[in-house]
């Protein structure tokens, strides 16, 4: 059997990349490496020789510009020595190569912000974005997410619904125009939603759903359900002792948030690798 | 020429931003609005094409979903009052920094010397306002005088073409960079004069030395050989100021101190931290022997204890107050990263892991009128929390553990305390990591940002009262993430063996650094005119005593200079050769060539004279008050569960990351609604291990009013069973204090200097007494000696406060304890003897009374308690556990029962006291090292064996109703009260902020 292998890409400003890199290997990995954003512009490494692209949470560049703007806008433009293009072009490489892409809160607000979701159509025009929260300050809470079943998301396949922390001052989410999200919608690509501890409607209610997203959308993939990414942290939850109540509620070992990066192994070992 | 481009939200897009401020308005100023919108304004100083700003505007600056733009032309529309705040020249503007990089990406080509992009942000303020209300709110709220500048302009004066006008801060180098020398051959009065023009806040026995130092003709002879004559220069006296500051030699606490007891009995102590800091420590690390973790103490950046064969432990706590008066957000911003800088530096270099932080304020509902210059105590914990916010959560590190203290002393001067844990492998290269020497012919290599004239003074000015000249340059912004690139770099440099030793630049900045590590080969020479500078302009004492954050000092062998200077070029650090460590003796600085400063090494680290402190102590003579006899308690808990120091914190807590890194096992919030107070935090450095450290911390300044040896005493136990309390263990357990004291030495100034030195003594020997007793080393700690207000006749002292932290081992995380009640049924055991101590206790703070009787702490008996407990919980025979602090046992009683969503019915005839004290004595007494247990009842034959011969009283049970009950001595309910009521009380003061 081949090696799955993970990247998770560090660097200015990213905070998660070792808590991502090991769920990845608790997941089933055989590799997970944490690479430097310098390394990738100066071409020691490329993309290519990975299965698993891993954006981790963090303030990239501060967040300065707004989330994830001006690290958007490093990805675009930056060249890669010796070599040609940037390390948006590997990014979309790698998506068209089937490949998985996790993006988690900076790494989401990452995603959306160079259109690679939803990316509608494939179009990668920016179409949606994630703002300041409605309450103004960057929060950290725990929140229940239902799972849309439909969804074509190959991360949250099997799941009803999943308990997980999010930590974030810009997580509101919100589309260009109504069609934008009627699209989101139809195509069942907001796969989690902010919901009551049953798991059974989304709310927008403060503090169930804690920045005000529009329909409650906490993760959204693209239409090959390939390309993912959520505010809550699922990184933050592998272990029942990451749960905020282990020491008083019966708990399976392993954390919810784990479930997310075993469908992600398990696709990749059954349709990829 | 300059562009400015404004970026504003489209129409219907909610302005959280502007929405806040409004609400803020209203509620701390009353003032109504009908609107506050924001709009974000980049100036751009810079070579570039109409073109390639119309990208810039349109791709990194603004979000095309949300926002729009406009270049060179208003957006502002539909408001009364507009108002523009941006940075003052030179003030680190990290938005523009980013700014400027993005176009940087977008063009392919960097800025020249001199361009720049500057942000600033506007306020469109509609509603009845007129220009004066513009200029309070902006004064006192939106903007800081000190660092920031603004405009303001009523609707009918903003250009509908143009709107306003360009203005480009940036620092203007009219300066030319020139060396003065100072004549010190002069009177006493003239010394003293040059002292305080100069801000160098030494006092005349140490001008009087510098005075005898260039007198002495050797030292002549051999400044002459360097082309240096007679006369310091201004280099050579910044760099003895700042090394000699309070802040920097910590004179109050090396002073010889002459002090009578109570009784007249006279004693000499030759520096309380030798004497009883040190010395504590090793008689412990003696006792302890095989057993000793210590690995480094008081040496290094910060101390450093063994967590396992492979991993040691690093732990730092820092005071950041002066700045934080001046300016909250900067102060606690550069309080948190620049205390990160310290655990990062030490040894060979660590990774953070958590940070904690404590504050102490005057109540954010103060309504009395404000002496001179002082922010109102809202403004200082708002901008204080964010600030802390955004240095944590920014660099990547959860904070963990915290307190806010309140006293309305502390308007004076608020207290902001910045901790830091990190972890680094026990060994490196084959050589221990906690340990680092420089050699002779190493590079002195500075890493991270350039320097400015920001922070200049910075430590000078902590060493004196906040007064009217209180400096502006010693206020500066931090810049978390070029200080997290600079600590990526540091690590990769570190496993790669690139450097031998590092340090961090901060106060007293690379005078500071280089000066402490050229220690080890005795001399350095460090040219100043190669420093990195932010803009031209800066005289070179500023380059050598500035204290620009975010950088480091590293010593790097000649042979690996080129590997470590394209590795950080790599990874986008700054890197800069300034020079050599050398073993001549010398603290030598040049500039372009020519010597500027010459200082014998041992002159600047030795030559401080000793201080003499007088100290007496009189004991206050205080009485206990009469409480009248009462019935029911229900309102007095609830009010106390409203007061300031005890009631929710979440509003805060919420703010801060504490999960990031995925380590937080024992969160700050906990129980069945995730909102339930933590006694102290537990995490798991090692993401594949269930090893843990705890941490928690003991303060309170309360009892300092009636005495500060029970103060020290009981904030040490505090500390130490808050970390008992979760699953601690006691045996592997340090103590890092930090002083915050009001300036103890008697002068014109401080005519009570004697009774404050005496306190600060009496602190110090139940430092020494208790740490003894309970056998935790102190590993490192700070004293911040001048906390103290004077502009014309107002004069205020903050309370003698000491931060007592905790750090230690717990060798599996699943056996962590919450304080939360967990079942029906479960027993409620009280562990320890309550006594007539109400004496500074919140109980009397309510009441208006003081008292007299002051919490005392039996060491011995805590002791036994807290091993017996750490065997209880390794049994698994501990459901949950809260300590007794503040409010006593009603208060403990009620947030266990609330956090844990059931109720309790408790029997005060059953509690274990000293003498007969009566119900209101026995539920709000503050007596030391008690702890309220839940046990399930199978359980409780054996618990209650592992506590044979202790004080433990089983008071009552846990219950499925959602009520807290306590019946009195003769059988009668004194308080019933929901949870939800008592929740209600606890949560409602903080809520909002």
């Amino acid at each position: 059997m081949k090696e799955i292998r993970a990247i998770v890409i560090s660097g200015n400003g990213t905070n998660c990349e070792r808590e991502v890199a090991h769920a990845c290997r608790v997941a089933g990995a055989d590799v997970a490496d944490i690479v430097h954003i310098s390394e990738l512009l100066s071409g020691a490494v490329s993309l290519s020789d990975y299965h698993f692209l891993n954006l981790a949470g963090g303030f990239l560049d501060g967040d300065d510009l707004g989330s994830a703007k001006a690290g958007a806008n490093r990805l675009l433009h930056a060249r890669i020595q010796g070599g040609q293009g940037s390390v948006a072009q590997q990014i979309e490489s790698f998506v068209a190569a089937g490949k998985l892409v996790m993006g988690v809160c900076n790494g989401f607000q990452l995603l959306v912000k160079m259109g690679y979701l939803p990316a509608l159509g494939g179009s990668l025009q920016q179409s949606a974005t994630l703002t300041h929260n409605d309450g103004g300050r960057f929060v950290d809470r725990w929140t229940y997410l239902k799972v849309d079943p439909a969804s074509p998301c190959v991360f949250t396949r099997g799941l009803e619904g999943i308990y997980l922390p999010v930590r974030h001052g810009e997580g509101k989410f919100v589309t260009s125009c109504d069609e934008v999200l009627e699209a989101i919608e139809s195509r069942h690509l907001s796969c989690l939603k902010y919901s009551g501890p049953d798991y059974a409607e989304p709310t927008q209610e403060y503090p169930l759903n804690p920045n005000g997203s529009t329909n409650a959308i906490a993760g959204l993939c693209d239409e090959t359900g390939r390309v993912f990414g959520l505010m809550p942290h699922p990184e933050a939850y592998v272990h029942r002792t990451h749960h905020p109540r282990w020491t008083r509620e019966d708990l399976p070992e392993e954390g919810m948030g784990l479930l997310l990066y075993q469908n992600a192994i398990r696709f990749l070992r059954e349709e990829l690798v | 020429m300059a562009w400015r481009i404004v970026v504003g939200l489209k129409e219907g897009v909610v302005d959280a931003r502007g929405e806040r401020i409004q609400k803020e308005l209203s509620q701390h100023m009353g003032i109504e609005l009908e609107s506050v919108r924001t709009l974000d304004v980049y100036t751009v100083d810079a070579k570039l094409s109409d073109a390639e700003v119309e990208a810039a505007a349109a791709g990194p600056f603004c979000d095309p979903v949300i926002q729009e733009s406009a270049i060179n032309r208003p957006l502002a529309q539909d408001f009364d009052m507009l108002v523009e705040v941006g940075y003052r020249p030179g003030v680190t503007d990290n938005v523009g920094r980013t700014a400027r990089e993005a176009i940087q990406y977008q063009t392919g080509r960097p800025f020249a010397g001199g361009e720049g992009v500057y942000t600033s942000v506007q306020y469109l303020l509609k509603g009845k306002i007129d220009k004066d209300q513009a200029e309070l709110i902006t004064r006192d709220f939106l903007a800081n005088a000190l660092i920031q500048r603004w405009i303001i302009l009523g609707s009918d004066e903003l250009d509908p073409e143009t709107g306003v006008a360009v203005t480009i801060p940036r620092v203007s180098a009219d300066s030319v960079p020139c060396v003065q020398e100072m004549n010190l051959a002069v009177s006493d009065e003239a010394l003293l004069q040059i002292s305080r023009d100069g801000m160098l806040a030494l006092n005349l026995e140490e001008m009087l030395t510098l005075q005898a130092y260039v007198r002495d003709p050797e030292v002549i002879a051999r400044r002459e050989k360097v082309g240096l004559g007679a006369q310091l220069t201004d280099v050579e006296l910044e760099a003895l100021a700042q090394t000699w500051s309070e802040h920097c030699k910590h004179k109050i606490f090396s002073a010889r101190i002459e002090y009578m007891d109570e009784n007249g009995k006279q004693e000499v102590i030759d520096s309380i931290f030798k004497t009883y800091i040190v010395g504590a420590t090793s008689v412990i690390r003696k006792a302890k022997g095989e057993d000793d973790f210590c690995l480094s103490v008081f040496k290094d950046n910060a101390g450093v204890i063994r967590f396992n064969d492979d991993w040691s432990l690093v732990f730092k706590v820092e005071t950041h107050n002066s700045p934080s008066a001046l300016d909250p957000y900067g102060g606690a911003l550069t309080g948190i990263v620049g205390v990160n800088r310290d655990g990062v530096a030490t040894g060979m270099g660590a990774r953070l892991i958590f940070n904690t932080d404590v504050f102490c304020f005057a109540s954010p509902f103060y309504d009395k009128p404000l002496p001179q210059r002082l922010l109102h105590p809202r403004r200082i914990f708002e901008g204080v929390v964010e600030g802390v916010e955004h240095g944590g959560n920014k660099s990547g590190v959860p904070t963990i553990n915290g307190s806010l203290v309140f006293d309305d002393r502390f308007a004076g001067k608020p207290l902001v305390y910045c901790g830091t844990a990190a972890i680094m492998p026990a060994k490196l290269h084959g050589k221990p990591s906690h340990e680092k020497k420089v050699q002779v012919g190493d590079h002195i290599v500075m890493a991270g940002g350039r320097i400015g004239k920001d922070g200049i003074h910075g430590a000078t000015f902590s060493s004196e009262e906040l007064h009217e000249g209180s400096p502006v340059t010693a206020v500066q912004i931090g810049d978390p993430i070029t200080q997290r690139k600079m600590f990526d770099f540091l690590i990769i440099a570190r496993d790669r063996g690139l450097y031998n030793s590092l340090t961090d630049n901060g106060a007293g900045g690379l005078s500071s650094s280089v000066g402490e590590m050229a220690e080890d080969t005795g001399g350095f020479e460090l040219h100043l005119d190669r420093a990195p500078l932010k803009y031209p302009g800066l005289q070179p004492w500023e380059i050598l005593i500035s204290e620009a954050q975010e950088r480091m000092t590293m010593a790097v062998p000649p042979a690996k200079l080129d590997e470590f200077i394209s590795l950080a070029r790599e990874m986008d650090v700054e890197a800069t050769d300034l020079g050599t460590f050398t073993d001549s003796g010398y603290f030598r600085c040049l500039y372009e060539g020519k010597t500027v400063c010459y200082l014998e090494m041992e002159f600047i680290h030795e030559g401080v004279p000793q201080m003499v402190i007088p100290a007496r102590w009189e004991p206050r003579v205080l009485t206990e008050p009469e409480l009248p006899a009462c019935e029911r308690f229900d309102d007095d808990l609830k009010a106390l569960l409203g007061r300031l120091d005890i009631c929710s914190k979440e509003s805060v807590v919420r703010r801060y990351d504490h999960e990031v890194q995925a380590g937080t096992v024992i969160k700050p919030m906990v129980g069945v609604a995730n909102d339930g107070p933590s006694d102290a935090a537990v995490f798991r450095p090692l993401l594949d291990s269930f090893e843990a450290v705890v941490v928690s911390h003991g303060i309170c300044p309360n009892f300092s009013d009636i005495d500060t040896y029970h103060m020290m005493a009981c904030a040490i136990d505090e500390g130490l069973r808050n970390f008992v309390s979760v699953g601690g263990n006691i045996e592997h357990v340090a103590g890092l204090d930090n002083f915050c004291w009001c300036d103890p030495v008697k002068s014109e100034k401080t005519p009570d200097g004697e009774y404050k030195a005496a306190q600060l003594v009496r602190a110090n020997k139940a430092l020494y007494d208790y740490c003894v007793a309970f056998g935790v080393p102190l590993i490192s700690g700070k004293d911040s000696m001048k906390n103290d207000y004077q502009i014309g006749n107002t004069k205020i002292s903050i309370p003698p406060t000491v931060l007592f932290s905790v750090i230690g081992k717990m060798e599996d995380a699943r056996l962590a304890i919450s304080m939360d009640v967990k079942k029906p049924g479960d027993l409620i055991y009280l562990l320890g003897t309550t006594f007539d101590e109400l004496g500074g206790s919140e109980y009397y703070a309510l009441k208006g009374e003081l008292g007299a009787n002051v919490p005392k702490v039996d060491a011995q008996s805590a002791m036994a308690r807290y091993r017996a407990l750490n065997l209880a919980q390794s049994q698994r025979l501990v459901r949950s556990c809260h300590d007794l602090s503040d409010g006593g046992l009603a208060v403990s009683l009620a947030e266990k029962a609330f956090s844990g969503g059931f109720g309790v019915d408790v029997d005060l005839a059953k509690v274990a006291t000293e003498g007969d004290l009566g119900a209101n004595r026995i539920l709000f007494s503050e007596s030391a090292s008690r702890l309220l247990v839940t046990v399930g009842a199978e359980n409780s034959a054996a618990f209650e064996a592992l506590f044979a011969g202790q004080s433990l009283s089983l008071i009552g049970e846990v219950v499925e109703s959602k009520d807290v009950v306590v019946r009195g001595l003769n059988g009668k309910v004194l308080i019933q009260c929901s949870n939800d009521q008592l929740k209600q009380a606890w949560q409602a003061p903080l809520r909002e902020l």
